[in-house]
């Protein structure tokens, strides 16, 4: 990497300065040299040129919550074709989740990951650790050692921390260790064997659901332990309008809770799982897709700050994991390459403004993990040279035959977005751009 | 493509409703409308007529290659369904589902596109998970009827119910029909509600909160002639109640979901005569079967004189019958 | 639409006695004899014929009805016809049965007539009698009593109306729209 471009011309957004003007932003051997506003910044001669103008700048997003499936399952998805799919999302920063094969429990597998998204990625990909060892809800993992090895959080994500002792300790070595514990809130109880959201459309489709209970017992749970230890706990995809409340009540207590929204919990609701041919297992997520009344208490508290962070929870399957009955599908959705264009639609719809919408997209999620301290999610002088060039204003086809990532799997195929990553740079380099873009040379 | 030519068709098409488009699946009664419902019922008792011959068999479906594949275990419906398809000369391979391998996805498409290779041109399936039959109408050409399931629909059932209560009754449009047992995990339930309300009945819906599926009005509302309404107290829904549709109760299911103790089920839901005597005195039991006597229906009242049970076994016949020869047109011709 | 009348009521009138009266002479009687109307038109002739046997012989022939839709050989091409209900309460078993309808055309739907007639038992012999012959036969089949024999054109459309169902006997011949083919189900 450690490569220079200019990028000119476009509406540069970055959260962290408040800066929302027409600039030109210099990046000299992979990291922010220069942010200029008003009039033409020279570069030194050879310096490639990317012509935003009409276009938005915007720090490279930052995904708190991605499956990338290697090491274990590659047929799935692979470190290099998901961080490629990444970048066409424009991601920069990805966060691994452990529940791999084997999963991130130990110095081994952790040091694997780091080393081959060294070798292959396209974009940075920080590991998240799991909390138990083979996410089984037994015992600690080696959190300290971990630590060291710079994971940047711990999540048994797939599976809650079922176990509220565990989740209270785990919750204190994090306070001691500085990194959250990063859990996915569902009671196994009252969620057992649903596959989509408890409510009329299950009902009208025989199919077991999920209440949306079952989250919100184990969100009040995690924010108890939280207040008890002190701990950070952070809400993996939050799906609900109750959880939403729990954790506005909690952080105006002073509970160092934080929280992530899914752009599918935003946008989509679980109608979908009944329209068209019915039961399209792309549709089955877990948490499942909510209600309207869900999709907007969501975006109320993106919009308000008691969710931090929109992450991706890209969840890439092969083709055969979803065509068979909705019972047996997996659950996920390959995330990555819709997120922009699904989460725009609620800048055009006056839901949220634009620049807070690619605060949630960088900087908020950059801070839940500490990381904006590295400049990560910042345009400021001297941080990585990260960059996502957008057309909000674009409108496309969804093809998943045209996703980088393996997995097609995706509802929204066939659906117009407007929104749309033109371009993304890392550390300098473009690593995705769109046909229609050309790049010129300074001279 | 000349057969018939346009005067003797003319002719004999002169005295019948305007013929509904060809219809390729039979997945649920939702997507059905009441004339469609209707023409079914009529189709149905005319071809009531076919069973009573000397030579209880017709031509229609000749050269039609029919699979039954059953996932799940059922011995009524697969019956049924298959005297219905041999009366129409239809050919019929069975596929059973002890076979596991069968469970799985991609194989339950495999194993019906190998079928469909063979020449087969309906499939009629029995499933234990919902939707089942959409993937199969999803990823194949064949003609699909859905003979259940899971919990999602059973519309044969659903159009058999509507004929007995057409038969007994003379109209279904203005019945009150109650509904009672374990709704949650009942398609049969989910395909009347479709059909009853279509038809202009009246349903009420008599079950433990337990064992009522979330959110059952919202789920079904929308403009239909018939009303739909839960009533929790059964002895308060059965007032003035026509039809007292008692649902199959699982035992197994009652202890190991905890939904609720059965003593406490037989108490508060089964149907017995004291019940039935709240009900109007032309009031009729009625069961999909197989039915447990002594827990959701009380010894004896099965077989007397207000049931329709038997008739209801002994019209299923005739009623998918008329299915099949709803679908013959748009199920292609064998290879 | 331009139509031709080529029976008058009188005519059709004359045409039935006519037709009775051969059924009796060449079967010797109205021993055994069964008449089998086909759905629509061919169940009002039937009873006509019966009628007039009554006035003529004061013997009653027993009389079916025949709805032949299940036994049609284009029900793979196209929306199924509404099925009308059939209604042969005499057995036919060694019986003389007499098939009534009113256009004979192509010679399908009688095929598909005697295929059912035969599930009801086994006729000794299986007579058609017809109001109108029109040509055109597609299979090896004749009537053994027409009213009469009428050339026509493929496009042309023979329509019989009876005072059971259309307020008036009389035969038409109607050059058919292009339209009313497709509507008809031409198939």
């Amino acid at each position: 990497m450690n490569k220079s471009i200019l990028i000119r011309g476009g509406r540069v957004i970055d959260p962290v300065s408040s800066l929302d003007a027409k600039a030109d932003i210099y990046i000299k051997e992979g990291r922010v040299e220069a942010v200029k506003q008003g009039g033409k910044f020279t570069a030194p001669e050879g310096t490639p040129v990317f012509d935003a103008t009409g276009l938005v700048v915007s720090p490279g997003f930052v995904d708190l919550h991605a499956h990338l499936r290697e090491p274990g399952q590659e047929h799935k998805e692979t470190i290099a074709t998901g961080a490629k799919a990444a970048a066409k999302g424009g991601f920069t920063t990805v966060c691994a989740m452990p529940n791999t094969v084997p999963a991130q429990d130990s110095r081994s597998t952790i040091e694997f990951v780091q080393s081959r998204a060294q070798g292959s990625a396209a974009v940075r990909v920080l590991v998240i650790s799991a909390v138990s060892k083979g996410r089984a809800g037994k015992e600690l993992v080696e959190m300290a050692e971990l630590a060291r090895l710079g994971v940047v959080g711990f999540s048994d994500d797939g599976s809650p921390v079922g176990d509220a002792q565990m989740m209270r300790h785990a919750l204190s070595l994090g306070r001691m260790l500085d990194l959250p514990i990063m859990d996915h809130c569902e009671d196994t109880d009252l969620c057992h064997g649903g596959v989509m959201n408890e409510g009329r459309v299950a009902t009208r489709l025989g199919l077991r659901g999920m209440p949306g209970a079952g989250e919100e017992t184990v969100v009040a749970r995690n924010l108890i332990l939280s207040k008890l230890t002190g701990g950070h706990v952070h809400i993996c995809h939050m799906s609900t309008a109750g959880s939403v409340e729990l954790v506005r009540h909690a952080k105006s207590q002073g509970v160092r809770v934080t929280a992530e929204v899914t752009p599918h919990h935003l946008v989509l609701t679980d109608d979908l799982v009944a329209a068209g041919a019915m039961y399209d297992t792309n549709t089955k997520v877990n948490p499942p897709l909510r209600t309207l009344r869900d999709n907007e208490a969501l975006a109320q508290a993106l919009r308000d700050g008691v969710i931090e962070a929109i992450a991706t929870d890209h969840a890439p399957h092969a083709a055969e994991d979803k065509l068979c009955e909705y019972d047996q599908a997996a659950f996920g959705i390959s995330g990555f390459e819709t997120a922009f264009g699904s989460v725009m639609s609620l800048v055009h719809a006056g839901k949220i403004a634009l620049p807070l919408l690619i605060d949630r997209l960088t900087l908020g999620p950059a801070r839940i993990i500490a990381r904006d301290k590295e400049g990560i999610g910042t345009l400021r002088v001297g941080a990585p040279g990260d960059i996502a060039v957008l057309d909000p204003d674009a409108e496309w086809q969804v093809d998943v035959k045209s996703f980088l990532s393996k997995g097609k799997n995706s509802p929204l195929n066939g659906k117009r977005l407007k929104g749309k990553v033109v371009a993304t740079v890392y550390g300098g380099a473009v690593v995705y751009q769109e046909q229609r873009q050309v790049t010129t040379r300074a001279g | 493509m000349t057969s018939v030519k346009p005067v003797e068709q003319a002719k004999q098409h002169a005295a019948q409703k305007v013929a509904l488009p060809p219809r390729k699946h039979v997945l649920d009664l939702d997507d059905f409308s009441p004339e469609e419902i209707s023409q079914i019922l009529e189709t149905a008792g005319v071809l009531a007529e076919v069973l009573n011959r000397p030579i209880s068999k017709v031509p229609a479906l000749r050269g039609k290659t029919i699979l039954t594949l059953f996932l799940e275990p059922s011995t009524r419906t697969r019956a049924s369904f298959e005297r219905a398809a041999k009366a129409l000369s239809a050919d019929i391979i069975n596929l059973s589902g002890s076979d596991s391998s069968a469970k799985k996805g991609e194989s339950l498409i495999d194993t019906a596109r190998t079928m469909q290779a063979m020449g087969a041109n309906i499939i009629i399936m029995r499933h234990s998970m919902s939707g089942a039959p959409y993937l199969l109408a999803q990823h194949t050409d064949l003609s699909v009827i859905n003979a259940g399931d899971g919990w999602h629909a059973h519309p044969s059932q659903a159009l058999l119910d509507l004929y007995t209560m057409r038969e007994k009754f003379g109209k279904v449009a203005g019945l009150k029909v109650v509904i009672v047992g374990d709704v949650l995990h009942s398609r049969v339930a989910r395909s009347n509600i479709w059909g009853l309300r279509k038809m202009g009945a009246d349903v009420t819906l008599s079950a433990p909160p337990t064992l009522l599926p979330e959110e059952t009005l919202e789920a079904y509302s929308g403009e239909l002639p018939g009303r739909l309404s839960i009533e929790f107290d059964l002895d308060k829904a059965v007032e003035g109640a026509d039809v007292v549709m008692a649902l199959r109760i699982q035992r197994e299911r009652l202890a190991t979901e905890g939904s609720m103790n059965l003593r406490d089920y037989i108490i508060a839901y089964q149907v017995n005569d004291e019940r039935m005597h709240k009900a109007k005195p032309t009031a009729m039991l009625m069961h999909p079967g197989p039915m447990n006597e002594g827990v959701e229906v009380s010894h004896g009242l099965a077989y007397g004189d207000r049931s329709l049970v038997e008739t209801q076994v002994k019209n299923g016949v005739a009623v998918r019958m008329a299915l099949l020869y709803r679908l013959v047109g748009a199920s292609g011709v064998a290879a | 639409m331009p139509e031709k009348v080529i029976l008058s009521a009188d005519e059709v009138l004359r045409a039935m006695r006519r037709i009775a009266h051969e059924i009796v002479e060449r079967n010797r009687g109205t021993e055994g004899l069964v008449f089998v109307g086909i759905m629509s038109r061919g169940v009002p002739i039937a009873r006509r014929l019966a009628a007039l046997i009554k006035e003529f012989e004061d013997a009653d022939v027993p009389i079916g009805s025949l709805d032949i839709g299940l036994y049609r050989d284009d029900l793979s091409q196209g929306p199924s016809p509404q099925l009308r209900k059939t209604d042969i309460s005499v057995s036919l078993q060694g019986k003389r049965v007499v098939l009534v309808d009113d256009v004979l055309y192509t010679g399908r739907t009688i095929r598909a007539a005697m295929d059912a007639v035969m599930d009801f038992g086994r006729p000794k012999t299986v007579q058609l009698a017809v109001l109108v012959d029109r040509g055109h036969r597609e299979l090896p089949i004749r009537a053994d009593y027409v009213g009469k024999n009428v050339p026509t054109a493929h496009q042309e459309e023979v329509q019989v109306r009876l005072k059971e169902t259309d307020g008036q006997d009389q035969v038409v011949i109607v050059e058919a729209s292009t339209g009313k083919e497709e509507s008809g189900g031409n198939r």
